[in-house]
C-alpha cells in the first residue's frame, strides 16, 4: 500500500472545475424556470451545457497529465459551507485521476445521450414542437442528474458527496417517473426512490459514525487518520457504506429497483441506469478504499455481495423477453463485477473502474441501440415480437451487434480486457475466496454469453415475427432506422465499445488512477494460474453462445411467452422471487405494524382523550343535576359549608 | 318594669338572681316559641310565635342594660315589621299553608342534622371559649345613660355607616315601591298620528270627531243638536245628560250632496247612534267600539 | 347566671332559624325564620357589649335593625310580586334557574 499522495492546491484549469457541475446546474435551473418559451431551444441548451462539461473535463485532464503523477491530486475550497461549532464542511472539490475519469465519462456518455434524446424525446409528428414541453422538462432534469453526479465525484468531503448522491437520487426518481399518465412509471419511481433511501440511510449513518469519531468529513483527513480507529468501528463504516453503495447501485439485497427503473425512456436508462448512477456504489468503495484496505471482512463481505449480485443479475436475464429490463440484468450482474472486483482490495479497485469505463460504453451503447429498436418497433419491448430486425436496422443492428460482443468478452474488445482482468483476479485470491470468486464470475461470463446471444438472436435474426402482429395501438409495426441524431451516438458508443479497452488498458489506466487508488497489486499465488483464466472464460462463454444458438436460434420462437415451464425459469422470472421476499419480509410486517400503530393510535391514544373528554362530559352531566333550582338546597349546602368551616376553626383554635 | 329590670342588672355586669330567674323563664319561652314557629303549620301563627320570641328577647335587651334596643325591638320589630308580615300574608292569603309533603329527598332529615351539628358546635365553641368569663359591665361606657351613649357613638365614631344606613333605607323604600307597584297591562298609548291612521283605516266607529253641538244648529244652546251638512240632525252632538229640544228637520238637499257623508256610515249608523244614545260615555274621543 | 347562657340561647335561636329555613316552603315563613336569626345574632351582640362594657356592639345591634328592617321591606316586595305572576308563594315553585 501506497501512502496517500500529497494535497496540492489545484491551478490553472482546474480551479475553475466548479464550472464543471455550474454549467449544468445553470441550464436547469434556466430549462426548468423558463417555461414553454423554451420549448424550441431548451434541448440544444441542455446538450451545449454537458458539452461544454465535457471540454472543461477534458482541458483539466491534459493539464493534468502533465504533471507528475505525485502531483495530479489537487483540491479547490470554494467557500467555507457548513460551519457549526466544531462541524466545518468546506465547499470543496477534489480533482485527482479518480474523480477525472469520472468526470470523462460522466459528461462524455452523457454528451452523447443527450444528443440521442433530441432525436428520441423529438415530439411525435403532427405536434407543434414548442408546444410540447416534456422534452424540455426531460433535458432540464438530465442536466440536473449530470450536475449531481459531479458533485458526487468532485466533492472533497463526505457531506458534497452525500449532496450529489441525493441529487441524482432526486434526479432518478424525476426521471425514471418521467412518463407521469403511466401509473407503472410513477410506482417504478417510488419504488427505486425508496430502495434507494434504505441505501442512503446507510452512507448517512457511516457519516455521521465518521464525524462523531474522528471529526472531520474531508477525505484527506478522515484517510490520513482512519488508522486511528478499532477494528470494529472500522467494520461498521464499510459495511455501512456498503449498503449505501448497495442501494445506488443495485446490488443484493436491494437490486429491485434497478429492473423496473426500466419505465423510464430509454436514454435515461443508458444514461443513469446504466453507465454513471449505478456505479456511484463502486465509486464510494473506490473512493474510501483507505478505509477499505484497513478492513479485509468488510473487503470479503463486498465481494460476496458482488458475486451474489452478479449470478443474481445473469440468472434472471436469462428469463426475461423484455428488452430493456434483460439489459437491466445485465447491468446489475456487470455492476456485480465491479462491486466483486472493488471487494478484492488492492488487487481489484483499478479493474473495477476500467470495468466501469467499458461497461459505460457498450451498455450505454446497448441501451442506446434497444431503444432505437424500440423506436422502430412502436416503443415495443417484448423480444418475442421482434425478429430479424438486423436487415430493416443495419447500422443499429451493427452497433448494438459490437456492444453484444464486447459485453460478453469477445477478444480484444473492451468487455474482454476489462472482465477479463477482473476474473483473472478473482482467481488471484487465496483458498476458498480465489474459487467462489473466480468461479462464481466465470459461470457468469457463460450465462452473459447465454442472455446476450438470446437477445440478439430474438431481436435481430430469424423469422419476422413482428409482420403478423399488430403493435398495442392497433398499428402494423413499420421497422426502420432511427435518424442521424440517434444513430451518431451509437457509432461513437460502438467504437467506444470496440477499443477503449484495448487504449485504455495501453495508455496504462492502472498507472493513472494509482494516485487515487494506489498501486494495483498483482497477486502471484492465485488458486489458477494467470495464463488459464482467460482460456476458460472464452470457453464458458463459447458455451453461453453455443447454448443459446442450439435452444433459441434453431427453432421458431413462439410469440407467446411458453407455460408452463420448469420451475428454474420460474423462478427467473419472478427476479429470483426479491420482489416476493421483500413483500413479505418488508412490506407486509410494515404494513401490520402500520395497522397496528393505527389501531393503538385509534383506541390506545385516542381512546385515552376521548375517554377522558366522555368521563368529564358524563361527570358533569350527572354534577350538572345537583343545581336544582331549589333555593332550599342550596340554602342547605351553605348550611354544610357553615357546619365544616365552624368545625375546621374551633379544630384549629382548640385542638 | 323596665326601670325593675335595669335596676336589677345595672349594678355590675355578672347577672343577678332576678335576672337568672327572667332568663330560666323567659329563655326556654323563646326558644320553644322559636321552635313553635318553625313547627306552625299555619303561617299566621308562626308570625305570633315569632312575636313572642321577640318579645322575650326584647325583655332581654332590657335586662342587659340596652333599653334603647329593646324599645327598639319592641316597637319597630314586633310593632312594625311583624305587621307588615301579618299584612303580606293577608295580602298573600294566610290559607297557602305548606303542604306536608316534602318535595326534596332528605332535605328535612338533612337540615335537622346539619342543624343539630351546627348547634352542637356553637354551644360547645361559646361554651369551652366564653364560659363564666367575668362580665364588664356596662356602668362605665353608659354613665351618662344608655341613649346618650348609643348617639355618641352613632354620631361619632359610626357616622359614616349611619348615613349609609339612610341611603340604604331610601333604596329599599323605592325598590319596594318598583317592585310592589302593580302596573297595568303594558299598552302602548295611541299617538295622535297613530290615531288618525287607525280612524282612517276603519277602526273606529266614525271617522270624524264627534260634532260639536251648536255647529249649523237653528240656535247656539248646547242643547239644541248641530246639523250635518246635508240638513240631517246630528243626534251624537248633544250630550245625553242634556235632554235635547226637538229641532225640525230640514228638507233633504239633493241626493248629489250625500257625497260629502261617508258612504259606509250606513250600516254602523245606527248601532253606533244606538251606542252613543244609550251609552254612558260622551267624549270626543270616545274610543269604544 | 354567667352572661354565657345569653351566648347558648343566640346559638340555639339561630339554629332553629337555620333549620326553619331549610324546612318551610312559604316564602314569607322562611322570611320570618331569617328574621329569627338576625335577632339571635342581635342577642349576642347585646350580650358581647354588656361583656366588654362597651356599647359598640349595641350600635352594631343597631345597624343590624336598620338593615333588617330594609332588606324585609324589599323581600316582602320581592314575594309580593312573586305571587302576583305565579300566584304562589312557595319557594320551590322558583326552581327554573337549573340545569
Amino acid at each position: 500500500m501506497t501512502a496517500p499522495p500529497e494535497v496540492l492546491p489545484a491551478g490553472g484549469a482546474a480551479s475553475a472545475a466548479w464550472l464543471l457541475f455550474a454549467i449544468p446546474a445553470l441550464s436547469a435551473v434556466v430549462l426548468f424556470l423558463a417555461g414553454k418559451r423554451a420549448n424550441a431551444w431548451g434541448h440544444w441548451l441542455g446538450v451545449g451545457s454537458v458539452l461544454a462539461s465535457f471540454a472543461l473535463g477534458v482541458v483539466i485532464f491534459v493539464q493534468t497529465l502533465g504533471v507528475a503523477p505525485e502531483q495530479r491530486t489537487t483540491e479547490v475550497s470554494l467557500y467555507s459551507w457548513i460551519a457549526s461549532g466544531t462541524l466545518d464542511v468546506d465547499f470543496g472539490l477534489r480533482i485527482d485521476p479518480l474523480s477525472l475519469t469520472f468526470v470523462l465519462l460522466i459528461t462524455g456518455v452523457g454528451s452523447l445521450i443527450h444528443i440521442y434524446s433530441v432525436g428520441y424525446m423529438a415530439p411525435h409528428e403532427g405536434a407543434e414542437p414548442s408546444s410540447d414541453s416534456s422534452r424540455r422538462r426531460f433535458f432540464a432534469q438530465l442536466n440536473l442528474f449530470v450536475a449531481a453526479m459531479l458533485v458526487l465525484v468532485l466533492g472533497n468531503n463526505f457531506v458534497l458527496l452525500y449532496l450529489g448522491w441525493e441529487g441524482v437520487g432526486l434526479a432518478s426518481y424525476l426521471l425514471i417517473g418521467f412518463y407521469q399518465d403511466r401509473p407503472s412509471a410513477a410506482t417504478a419511481a417510488k419504488k427505486a426512490f425508496l430502495m434507494n433511501r434504505v441505501g442512503d440511510v446507510g452512507l448517512a449513518l457511516a457519516i455521521f459514525l465518521l464525524w462523531l469519531e474522528l471529526g472531520t468529513l474531508q477525505y484527506t483527513e478522515v484517510f490520513a487518520r482512519i488508522g486511528e480507529l478499532g477494528g470494529g468501528t472500522i467494520l461498521a463504516i464499510t459495511l455501512l457504506l456498503l449498503l449505501g453503495a448497495c442501494g445506488k447501485s443495485g446490488q443484493f439485497p436491494l437490486q429491485a429497483w434497478l429492473p423496473d427503473a426500466m419505465e423510464g425512456p430509454t436514454p435515461v436508462s443508458a444514461l443513469i441506469h446504466a453507465a454513471t448512477m449505478v456505479t456511484a456504489g463502486v465509486y464510494l468503495i473506490a473512493r474510501t478504499n483507505p478505509i477499505y484496505d484497513l478492513s479485509a471482512t468488510g473487503r470479503v463481505v463486498v465481494a460476496l455481495i458482488g458475486v451474489v449480485t452478479l449470478l443474481i443479475g445473469a440468472i434472471i436475464g436469462c428469463a426475461y423477453d423484455d428488452i430493456k429490463k434483460v439489459l437491466a440484468y445485465s447491468t446489475v450482474s456487470q455492476i456485480g463485477y465491479m462491486i466483486l472486483a472493488v471487494g478484492l482490495g488492492p488487487a481489484g479497485y483499478a479493474l473495477g473502474i476500467f470495468h466501469l469505463l467499458t461497461h459505460g460504453f457498450f451498455k450505454a451503447g446497448l441501451f442506446l441501440g434497444a431503444g432505437s429498436v424500440m423506436h422502430a418497433m412502436n416503443d415495443d419491448v417484448n423480444m418475442r415480437h421482434f425478429g430479424g430486425l438486423g436487415r430493416r436496422m443495419p447500422i443499429t443492428f451493427v452497433t448494438f451487434g459490437l456492444g453484444y460482443l464486447a459485453l460478453i468478452g469477445f477478444p480484444f474488445l473492451s468487455g474482454y480486457f476489462s472482465k477479463d482482468a477482473i476474473i483473472e483476479a478473482a482467481f488471484g485470491q487465496e483458498g476458498w475466496q480465489g474459487w467462489v470468486y473466480g468461479g462464481a464470475a466465470t459461470l457468469a461470463a457463460g450465462l452473459t454469453a447465454f442472455y446476450m446471444t438470446r437477445l440478439m438472436i430474438m431481436t435481430f435474426f430469424g423469422e419476422e415475427r413482428w409482420q403478423k402482429l399488430t403493435a398495442p395501438n392497433g398499428e402494423h409495426y413499420h421497422p426502420h432506422e432511427s435518424p442521424p441524431v440517434m444513430t451518431g451516438p451509437m457509432i461513437l458508443l460502438a467504437i467506444g465499445s470496440v477499443f477503449a479497452g484495448f487504449v485504455l488498458s495501453a495508455v496504462g489506466l492502472n498507472q493513472w488512477l494509482a494516485p487515487s487508488l494506489g498501486e494495483l497489486e498483482e497477486s502471484t499465488h492465485g488458486v489458477l494460474p494467470h495464463a488459464l483464466v482467460p482460456w476458460l472464460v472464452l470457453a464458458f462463454s463459447a458455451l453461453g453462445v453455443l447454448v443459446a444458438y442450439l435452444v433459441v436460434g434453431r427453432r421458431p420462437t413462439p410469440v407467446e411467452r411458453p407455460e408452463p415451464v420448469s420451475l428454474p425459469v420460474r423462478a427467473a422470472r419472478r427476479d429470483l422471487y426479491a420482489n416476493a421476499v421483500n413483500e413479505s419480509v418488508i412490506e407486509r410486517p410494515g404494513i401490520w405494524l402500520t395497522r397496528a400503530l393505527v389501531f393503538l393510535d385509534n383506541r390506545g391514544v385516542d381512546g385515552l382523550v376521548n375517554g377522558l373528554a366522555a368521563g368529564l362530559g358524563g361527570g358533569s352531566a350527572r354534577l350538572r343535576r345537583l343545581q336544582t333550582g331549589f333555593v332550599r338546597s342550596y340554602a342547605l349546602s351553605m348550611l354544610g359549608g357553615s357546619v365544616f368551616v365552624v368545625a375546621a376553626l374551633l379544630a384549629v383554635r382548640f385542638a | 318594669m323596665t326601670a325593675l329590670l335595669a335596676q336589677a342588672a345595672s349594678t355590675a355586669g355578672d347577672a343577678g338572681v332576678g335576672e337568672a330567674v327572667v332568663f330560666w323563664i323567659l329563655g326556654p319561652v323563646a326558644l320553644a316559641a322559636a321552635i313553635a314557629m318553625v313547627l306552625a303549620r299555619n303561617a299566621v301563627h308562626s308570625a305570633l310565635f315569632l312575636v313572642l320570641t321577640m318579645l322575650s328577647l326584647a325583655v332581654f335587651y332590657l335586662m342587659q342594660q340596652a333599653p334603647f334596643l329593646g324599645f327598639v325591638q319592641i316597637i319597630v320589630y314586633t310593632g312594625a315589621v311583624m305587621m307588615l308580615f301579618l299584612f303580606v300574608l293577608m295580602l298573600v292569603g294566610r290559607d297557602s299553608s305548606d303542604s306536608v309533603v316534602e318535595v326534596l329527598r332528605g332535605q328535612r332529615v338533612a337540615a335537622v342534622l346539619l342543624g343539630l351539628a351546627f348547634a352542637l358546635l356553637l354551644v360547645a365553641g361559646v361554651g369551652r371559649a366564653a364560659f363564666a368569663i367575668p362580665s364588664a359591665g356596662l356602668g362605665v361606657a353608659a354613665s351618662n345613660g344608655n341613649l346618650p351613649g348609643i348617639g355618641r357613638l352613632v354620631f361619632t365614631d359610626y357616622l359614616l355607616p349611619f348615613e349609609l344606613t339612610s341611603a340604604l333605607l331610601i333604596t329599599a323604600a323605592l325598590g319596594a315601591i318598583v317592585l310592589a307597584f302593580a302596573q297595568k297591562k303594558p299598552k302602548a298609548k295611541l299617538g295622535q298620528r297613530a290615531t288618525v291612521i287607525a280612524r282612517l283605516r276603519g277602526e273606529h266607529a266614525r271617522v270624524s270627531p264627534l260634532p260639536g253641538p251648536g255647529v249649523y244648529a237653528t240656535a247656539n244652546s248646547v242643547a239644541v243638536p248641530a246639523l250635518l251638512p246635508d240638513g240631517s240632525i246630528a243626534r251624537e252632538s248633544l250630550s245625553e245628560i242634556i235632554e235635547g229640544h226637538e229641532v225640525d228637520e230640514h228638507p233633504r238637499p239633493p241626493a248629489d250632496a250625500h257625497a260629502l257623508t261617508d258612504g259606509r256610515r250606513a250600516e254602523p249608523e245606527s248601532a253606533g247612534t244606538e251606542a252613543r244614545t244609550t251609552g254612558a260615555a260622551t267624549g270626543g274621543e270616545e274610543e269604544r267600539a | 347566671m354567667s352572661p354565657t347562657n345569653y351566648l347558648l340561647l343566640s346559638g340555639l335561636l339561630f339554629t332553629v332559624g337555620a333549620i326553619g329555613v331549610l324546612v318551610r316552603r312559604n316564602a314569607i315563613v322562611v322570611f320570618m325564620c331569617i328574621e329569627l336569626m338576625l335577632n339571635a345574632v342581635n342577642l349576642s351582640l347585646v350580650t358581647f357589649a354588656r361583656i366588654n362594657g362597651q356599647l359598640d356592639g349595641q350600635v352594631m345591634a343597631f345597624f343590624v335593625m336598620v338593615v333588617a328592617a330594609a332588606e324585609v321591606v324589599v323581600g316582602l316586595a320581592i314575594i309580593m310580586s312573586i305571587f302576583r305572576t305565579r300566584r304562589s308563594s312557595s319557594v320551590d315553585d322558583a326552581n327554573l334557574l337549573k340545569y
